[in-house]
């Protein structure tokens, strides 16, 4: 595979006062161009992993290198600006009282030249399908349109990575799509790496690779159609399946033959018809 | 106790610059005992409905029966402790209403506002904690201490003390990992079910409304679009489209599969299992 | 209520007003504070209220809807007056009313007194009118600017005032919201007796809290996240332009000063 752009080697970490690791011995890498999911349910240490990769916390033992920087205070303020981040709650990240000084709001934290931010600010918006929206106050736009306004503010600093925590958790299910359109179109367009953090499998078979993370430790690593062979095992960590997986699994129990766990509806419909109807 | 919004309207703001219109023209029945979702778009009036079904808001137009009671514009309403109490609202989020020292002391906070005296609220408080799933000892705690799961499980366990024959859920799953939102939705049928409540849920999910509604209402721009019960409205695939809305991954993986056979299934499945088992009994007559 | 309360409202419209420079309307009005105490005659309060209703004609606001915002504040205002009026013991007697007597000195004192009032709140009003929230933030911060040699957070208090502007009507949705969920459980925020009333308010109050802290502390990660480390090595987006008119205002200012200063007695 190609470049690494996030190396994470043997991570544990503990939040004081607790006794119990929030996470143990975690690996894995991300590679640039790609998108990852990384699914576990609340209380997988997700949320932990998330804050890590932003500098939010420190690895109580193992590595983390982020483009190049290891993750200490010294490199902190390089890594983020490699790796932006979109937080879950769209009202709760938007620092700005338009549109645009909310988008311009990362760039005059950098010291970027007034021009400069001009045309970054507009280009950014241009990218999330914002810019009839610059002078509207938060209070005015949807959820989805909040989120892309903070993608917008993220990718003004042009970043390698975006990481997107539950972004569309607290999102009805347009809003969910509207921002998940813009993500696409960004990984496919700008070859802008994503790391998604969820816990909608419907996103996680959308991705390149998934993650699944339980109890602090890294349960399982692979593509989205081997991890759903998992199926019930899933469930039982706490995560929902995809529509498909979970039709394959009730037809297989009504005694209909099937060679696999299919994540694709039309996969599935084609071998139930193939292998059971089709004279 | 039956519910009935006849020709209802509201604004928001009225008289102000700052108007818009919220609902207009709608009608629609809350039988006893029933299980009725509510779906629509962000905005399509879902909300302002919902805050009419215990007199929150009052109609500019038209009017509400709430069991004997009638509501409408015009009239001065007073003592609306009864219908509130009669019918109980779990609000999007419920975990931001919680403010008490102890879980036992939010929950009875309902009923005691109703006249119910502070033991038997507490009695009451110990039978809602079990409804929702919760261990007794979670009484004595700070709601603030709880994980989010739990304080919305509280949350939800302080309505259901006031022990209302309605119960009325906007998105009481949102946010929620999936193991938590399918115990929460098992939960609130099986109160139903059980208790014979009356349930009324404000969805985005038309996987929920097909598989707990057996009445749907659909609004669309602040009107009602349609109404029917769940079989009828999710046959009629087309017409959810028409305003935007998904129609159930069972249905439209049940259409792809009718597309395969060539003709279609006895009946609209309104639930993976039932599909599965519809599917599977087909295959046994073709062999 | 809300509604007709237009101190800290902003009117957006295209005028002379509108596109002045924030930090030269905030010095006119400091300056405009000081020098209404100049005028002690009926020349010089005709001449300020003459200039005053001028600055309104410029700024394409209502006037109209002006005095309406004077409503809530009438009260006061008549307070203020009745008391210079009963009060005040100068020049002739003009009439008796029971064990009340009221001078001609009282009279025009309590006249001056409200026209002050009125003055101040027109020209206030029509700076929130016709400035935008953040506009005002970014002229205090400017013209506070200097004051970062001794150590003033002027940055940070800048950054405070925007911030609390932008999540005001957002905690105003929020307690509209957390109302209705405790209405719903049987609160009454609107009958009892006062102690009642005030302890109905704490479901209110405590979870709004718990939710401003919660806010709080999610928006100073964010903040972080997007890389903001104090007001060091910071550019700014909104850059403010003092042109000729602001220039011109300040001058027209200064003329109006130097009169009051002949005129008055």
């Amino acid at each position: 595979m190609s470049e690494k752009v996030i190396s994470i080697k043997g991570v544990s970490f503990q939040y004081p006062e607790q006794e119990t690791f929030a996470l143990r011995e975690v690996s894995f890498d991300v590679y640039k161009g790609e998108w990852l999911a990384v699914v576990g349910h609340n209380g997988s240490g997700k949320s932990t992993l998330a804050k890590m990769l932003n500098g939010l916390h420190y690895p109580s033992q193992g590595t983390v290198s982020i483009g190049g920087y290891k993750l200490t205070e010294e490199h902190v303020w390089s890594i983020r600006g490699k790796l932006g981040m979109v937080f879950q709650n769209p009202d709760n990240q938007f620092v700005g009282t338009t549109v645009q000084d909310d988008v311009a709001f990362g760039l005059e934290n950098n010291g970027v030249e007034h021009g400069v931010m001009q045309e970054r600010v507009f280009a950014s918006l241009e990218k999330v399908g914002m810019t009839a929206f610059l002078n509207q106050e938060p209070h005015h736009l949807s959820g989805g349109q909040k989120q892309r306004v903070a993608i917008a503010g993220v990718i003004a600093l042009r970043p390698d990575i975006i990481l997107l925590d539950e972004a569309t958790s607290m999102l009805d299910p347009l809003g969910r799509e509207e921002v998940m359109n813009t993500v696409r179109e960004l990984n496919e367009k700008e070859g802008l790496t994503v790391i998604s953090i969820t816990h909608d499998l419907e996103e996680a078979a959308k991705a390149d690779r998934v993650i699944v993370l339980n109890e602090g430790r890294l349960y399982i690593e692979g593509t989205p159609a081997d991890i759903f062979q998992l199926d019930r095992e899933l469930v039982q960590l706490g995560l929902g399946v995809p529509f498909a997986v979970q039709m394959s699994q009730l037809l297989a129990d009504a005694g209909l033959k099937l060679s696999q766990r299919h994540f694709n509806e039309e996969e599935l419909v084609n071998e139930l018809w193939t292998l059971n109807f089709e004279k | 106790m039956d519910i009935k919004l006849r020709e209802i309207e509201y604004r928001y703001a009225a008289g102000t610059p700052f108007e818009r219109s919220a609902i207009a023209d709608v009608t629609f029945d809350i039988p006893s005992g029933q299980y009725v979702a509510i779906i629509g778009h962000t905005g399509s009036g879902k909300s302002t409905v919902l805050q009419h079904l215990n007199v929150l808001l009052k109609p500019l137009k038209g009017e509400v029966q709430i069991g004997n009671r009638t509501v409408s514009s015009g009239r001065k309403e007073k003592n609306l402790k009864d219908v509130r109490r009669r019918v109980g609202i779990v609000f999007q989020f419920p975990e931001h209403q919680l403010f008490e020292e102890t879980v036992e002391k939010d929950i009875c906070f309902g009923p005691m506002n109703f006249g119910v005296m502070e033991e038997d609220a507490k009695k009451r408080a110990r039978a809602a904690i079990q409804l929702v799933g919760l261990p007794e000892e979670v009484l004595g705690k700070s709601p603030f201490d709880l994980s989010g799961g739990q304080m919305r499980r509280v949350a939800i366990a302080g309505v259901l003390a006031m022990k209302p024959d309605v119960l009325v859920l906007d998105e009481p799953t949102a946010g929620l990992d999936p193991r938590g939102r399918q115990d929460m939705m098992d939960m609130f049928a099986k109160l139903q079910k059980e208790n014979g409540m009356t349930c009324v849920l404000v969805t985005h999910s038309m996987e929920d409304a097909a598989r707990y509604a057996d009445t749907i209402v659909i609004m669309h721009k602040g009107r009602v679009f349609r109404t029917g019960a769940a079989r009828d409205i999710f046959s009629d695939a087309g017409s959810l489209t028409d305003v935007g809305l998904d129609v159930p991954e069972t249905v439209r993986f049940q259409r792809l599969f009718e597309q395969r056979l060539g003709r279609p299934l006895g009946k609209v499945c309104l639930t993976p299992e039932e599909l599965a088992a519809e599917v599977g009994r087909l295959r046994g007559e073709q062999s | 209520m809300m509604e007709k309360l237009i101190i800290g409202r902003y009117l957006p419209a295209d005028s002379v007003v509108h596109g002045m420079d924030p930090r030269a309307k905030l010095l006119f009005i400091f300056i405009f504070v000081l020098i209404i105490f100049l005028a002690n005659n009926p020349v010089t309060y005709t001449l300020l209220g003459a200039f005053t209703l001028f600055a309104v004609f410029l700024s394409k606001v209502k006037l109209r809807f002006l005095v309406n915002g004077l409503k809530p504040v009438l009260i006061l205002i008549l307070f203020t007056f009745l008391l210079h009026v009963f009060f005040t013991k100068e020049g002739d007697m003009i009439a008796r009313i029971g064990f009340l007597t009221i001078y001609e000195g009282g009279v025009i004192k309590g006249v001056f007194i409200s026209l002050r009032f009125f003055l101040l709140i027109f020209v206030t009003s029509l700076l929130t009118l016709t400035t935008p929230p953040i506009s005002v933030t970014d002229g205090i911060e400017s013209l506070f600017g200097p004051l970062r040699k001794i150590k003033v957070p002027v940055h940070e208090l800048a950054l405070m005032m925007s911030i609390s502007l932008r999540f005001i009507p957002t905690l105003l949705d929020e307690t509209d919201k957390i109302m209705k969920a405790q209405m719903a459980r049987g609160a009454d925020f609107s009958s009892g007796s006062i102690p009642d009333r005030v302890k109905a308010v704490i479901p209110l109050l405590i979870p709004l809290f718990v939710s401003a802290f919660k806010r709080a502390e999610e928006l100073a990660v964010a903040m972080e996240a997007r890389g903001y480390k104090g007001s060091e090595g910071r550019t700014k987006y909104r850059l403010l332009h003092w042109s000729l008119r602001d220039t011109m205002a300040m001058l027209l200012l200064g003329a109006l000063s130097a009169a009051l200063f002949m005129l008055r007695s």
